[in-house]
């Protein structure tokens, strides 16, 4: 989950606090992050940012699996995104930008934006 | 476009369905590009179908029209309604009206249809007497019903049943008269005649068969039969309906050659003795024969437009196979139903005892279908008709085709078998609908109008397009998500048999995976059904859309709006000023909506606890807006206030939205209730929709407006208060059990076998035996209600999601921003996400709170 460079992390939340297979949004760098925790306990960050709507909403999405591999639905136009990769699944051109993410004794920590 | 004075003009002498048919497929293969067409109607109103004439008294005019506009969405045809043509002169080529006008034609089409016949018997001219052919018939024969108590047909044929079947719905005593020794002498043989004959008794109609009517008796209106050898029948009012005459009065009085039976004589491309002048429908005698169908109408309105558009189709006799429902039983006779091939065979099956009768009649050689008879199951027609049409071998055991259970649903048919006779659809073209995109039944029948005429072939229409996905690996996967390989009805019947409360449960014993963004809120609303827990439990908030996870209606900008409940639009000004008060100091944007109450736009979802504690403190309570459930019950005034109210729709729409507020389904619900007929609610545009009458309610249902409008129809009449709830309680459950996800009530209907006419048996009679399950599970739901945004300010779990953001709880997100249209707020788009920069987190800033 972490990324091969040295990153910033700044604790968001405990992970207790992110019920499976929701997200939540966490306020970094002040950009909107959104952190999503699946069932299996991981836990993945992307940018809060729908590209399509324009809108500040991805934590709010629907998250499940599109064969065995996580995604969110943006709550908009339901869109998915792959939690590991940002990657639009609707469309190849799309990606979200994803984020530095680790749990550290419980808390949820975000590092640095990926590039 | 050709110059104007260029064009050239054709008149349609009749606005029937016939000519009709030739208008719109005038219009579809661009005849009007070079032509105008002037349509002239005798009857008041446009076209409709005659062929559904019966159900007038259930759906009223408007649902039978095929024009309701009242005019064609093409400004290159002119609709002249309420109006005769008088003359006609082929030298000249013009028509008179009989107001008067006389209108120039290049290109003249006769579509004057048929006359009822009425023997010439004494008193048939008596008031009282009627026949059975226009709305405006219907209209006279239910007027007069309404002071009769015996009613009797004369003729036993299609049209003399269906006419039977409409005195029979008014509540007459009913006896059918019939010369020949058997109903429906046309169609069926003897033992289909006679097993058609005790159906109808058993219904409580009088039958008689090989009799003469002498006389109708009576001095100034009618009192009754005298019929040859047989006991005069009491009767106040009598219908002819003892065949038809081809109207060709026009053709005749021009010189016209007619057939010898009557009707304008016409080649195979439908044109008359005069080379400008076309006829089609029942008023052609194509080849000297009279068609009393539909179908043959319709394909004589193909021919002469494609004839003027400069093609070669030719009309060379038809299919007269005929498929129907009269008086609740179906009767089918295709081919040779009569056996009149020389040396056939006839293979029979007959149950009295359940009404059923079934002949094949089949080559000498056994190896081809002729023809057949079906009465009381005719569910083997839409294979059985294009066998015998088609010439498609008959399988080695013909007689499984006709016993019980079979419905031939196993054998296929060949590519260019007739699927649908009305609109002569063949099996290939609707094949290639499915292959050309069209991703479900629904859109097939549009492209291709197979089965949009009667309606018989439906079954099949289906059948053919589900095995073509089938065939294609596509399987109309009637899946509701690659996680489960069920329907949402099935999956609704596993929930309740397993009685199973959370999506763990569900997807481990019987999905696959963690599910997505289709099959969590789906099984979100059968467990919202089913259980009625609060839809933001712990485990069960992760499955709700975006909407129902907030319990508000999520905008383009990621706000949200709120809609607090107001039931049946009925609110005090103290409220009224309360929403006000609430929206001008949160700076919301209000809407009215149009289900009569108010929207607050622009709320931050950090905001929503804060104004849903004021509007729960002044007595309001969830609207349910963001949910697929129950909406609104929009109303009128009604009797309280209003002059023309007969009942007091306010109350009605009260109680019904208080009883099913909450209510989870497959889809948004609305209903309304209108106090009087002038239907100021617009009830008949909702899911249910109930309208006063004198004598109670009326309860109509599977309206809808949206993308795909639809006007609710006539479930039962003249209701008390009771009944309407206990049918709508069913109704409603039935509907959440059993229909797909997001499927709207018009849908559902129509996707039922059987379509209302299965809603009625099911809700109104009761035969699945459902009722009261049905009512305890509404009961249950109505007991179970609590106010969700009441429960959810209760409690900190709850509302612990409400926030910004997790590390800043109060800090609104910089994406989102506002300007301000007409003095209210608007959502401002950014082209990118906006970053507040550096923040000392934990930090409050105090933006968004009330002032």
């Amino acid at each position: 989950m972490s990324g091969s460079r040295t990153s910033t992390y700044v604790a968001v939340c405990r992970v207790d606090d992110i019920e499976p297979e929701t997200g939540v949004a966490a306020l970094v760098g002040g950009e909107a992050v959104a952190v999503f925790r699946t069932y299996d306990g991981e836990v993945f960050a992307l940018s809060n940012y729908d590209p399509f709507s324009h809108a500040s909403v991805l934590a709010r999405g629907i998250v499940g699996t599109r064969a065995g591999e996580p995604f969110v639905a943006s709550p908009i136009h339901k869109q998915a995104f792959g939690l590991r990769t940002g990657q639009c699944l609707d469309d190849a051109a799309v990606r979200v930008p994803t984020y530095d993410v680790r749990v550290v004794d419980g808390t949820v920590q975000v590092g640095g934006a990926r590039q | 476009m050709m110059a104007p004075h260029l064009r050239r003009q054709i008149v349609v002498v009749g606005h029937g369905m016939v000519g009709h048919r030739f208008v719109t497929a005038a219009i579809e293969r661009g005849l009007t590009e070079t032509h105008d067409i002037v349509v002239v109607g005798e009857e008041p109103r446009p076209a409709y179908d005659r062929v559904a004439l019966t159900s007038f008294f259930e759906v009223g005019a408007d649902e039978l029209s095929f024009l309701p506009e009242g005019e064609y969405d093409d400004p290159r045809v002119r609709l002249v309604l309420g109006t005769s043509v008088d003359g006609l002169d082929p030298e000249t080529r013009a028509v008179l009206l009989s107001d008067g006008e006389a209108v120039h034609y290049d290109e003249l089409v006769l579509a004057t249809g048929a006359a009822p016949f009425v023997p010439p018997v004494p008193g048939h001219d008596l008031p009282g007497c009627f026949v059975y052919r226009t709305i405006e018939d219907l209209e006279a024969i239910r007027e007069a019903a309404a002071t009769a108590r015996v009613g009797a047909v004369i003729g036993g044929g299609l049209l003399g049943l269906e006419a039977a079947n409409a005195l029979h719905q008014l509540g007459l005593e009913t006896h059918v008269v019939e010369l020949a020794p058997r109903l429906m002498a046309v169609q069926v043989d003897e033992a289909g005649g006679r097993t058609l004959g005790r159906h109808i008794e058993g219904l409580g109609l009088t039958v008689h068969t090989g009799a003469m009517t002498e006389r109708i008796l009576g001095t100034t209106r009618v009192e009754g039969l005298a019929l040859k050898d047989e006991d005069e029948i009491p009767a106040e009012v009598v219908v002819f309906s003892a065949g038809i005459r081809p109207r060709d009065a026009l053709a005749r009085g021009a010189g016209l050659e007619l057939a010898e039976r009557g009707g304008v004589l016409v080649d195979e491309r439908c044109r008359s003795s005069d080379p400008h002048v076309w006829a089609i429908g029942e008023c052609a005698a194509p080849a000297g024969r009279m068609y009393g169908l539909v179908a043959p109408g319709y394909a004589m309105a193909e021919v002469v437009v494609d004839a003027l558009l400069g093609g070669a189709g030719a009309f060379t006799g038809a299919d007269m196979s005929t498929k129907l429902k009269l008086l609740g039983v179906d009767v089918a006779s295709f081919g040779d139903a009569h056996a009149t091939t020389p040396d056939c065979l006839e293979l029979v099956y007959s149950d009295a005892v359940a009404g059923i009768y079934k002949k094949l009649v089949i080559s000498e050689d056994g190896t081809r279908l002729l023809g057949g008879v079906l009465v009381g199951d005719a569910s083997a027609y839409g294979v059985l008709r294009p066998m015998a049409t088609s010439g498609l071998p008959l399988p080695d055991n013909p007689e499984e085709l006709i016993l019980p259970v079979s419905s031939g649903a196993g054998m296929s048919l060949p590519a260019e078998a007739q699927v649908c006779s009305c609109n002569d659809v063949a099996k290939g073209e609707i094949e290639a609908a499915a292959e050309g995109g069209c991703e479900d039944v629904a859109a097939v029948s549009k492209e291709t109008r197979a089965g949009t005429t009667c309606g018989s072939c439906k079954p099949q229409v289906k059948k053919i397009v589900e095995d073509w996905f089938a065939a294609q690996g596509k399987s109309v996967d009637k899946s509701l998500c690659e996680h489960f390989a069920m329907t949402r009805a099935e999956l609704f019947d596993v929930v309740l048999i397993h009685g199973y409360r959370s999506f763990d449960e569900i997807v481990e014993a019987h999905g696959t995976g963690r599910g997505c963004d289709v099959c969590k809120p789906a099984v979100a609303s059968i467990l919202a059904s089913q259980v009625n827990h609060h839809v933001l439990e712990r485990g069960n908030r992760a499955l709700q859309d975006t909407n129902d996870a907030y319990l508000a209606n999520i905008q383009r900008n990621g706000t949200y709006s709120v809609v607090p409940r107001i039931p049946g639009g009925e609110i005090t000004p103290e409220k009224l000023i309360v929403i006000g008060e609430v929206a001008r100091d949160f700076g919301l944007y209000t809407k009215i909506t149009g289900g009569q109450r108010i929207d607050l736009f622009g709320a931050r979802m950090e905001q929503l606890p804060a104004i849903w504690r004021r509007l729960v403190d002044a007595g309001f309570e969830s609207g349910h807006a963001y949910g697929k459930a129950l909406r609104t019950v929009k109303s009128c005034v009604g009797s309280t206030w209003c002059r023309y109210g007969v009942q007091d729709s306010v109350g009605l729409a009260i109680l019904l939205e208080l009883r099913y507020r909450g209510l989870r389904s497959p889809h948004k619900l609305k209903g309304g209730v209108s106090g009087c007929a002038r239907e100021c609610a617009e009830a008949r545009a909702k899911d249910f929709g109930i309208i006063a009458t004198e004598k109670g309610w009326n309860l109509y249902v599977g309206g809808n407006g949206g993308a795909v409008p639809a006007h609710a129809r006539l479930l039962a009449g003249d209701l008390t208060t009771e009944e309407v709830v206990r049918y709508l309680d069913r109704y409603l459950m039935y509907y959440i059990r059993t229909a797909d996800r997001l499927q709207r009530t018009a849908a559902w209907i129509d996707s039922l076998e059987g379509g209302l006419d299965r809603v009625r048996e099911v809700v109104v009679d009761d035969v699945l035996g459902l009722g009261s399950e049905l009512e305890a599970a509404m009961a249950k739901h109505v007991a179970g209600y609590f106010d969700e945004w009441r429960a959810t300010l209760e409690d900190p779990d709850k509302l612990a999601r409400f926030v910004s953001f997790v590390n800043a709880p109060e800090t609104p997100d910089p994406n989102i921003d506002f300007g301000v249209t007409r003095g209210q707020i608007v959502p401002e788009v950014h082209d990118g996400p906006v970053s507040l920069g550096p923040v000392e987190l934990g930090a409050t800033i105090p933006v968004g709170e009330p002032r």
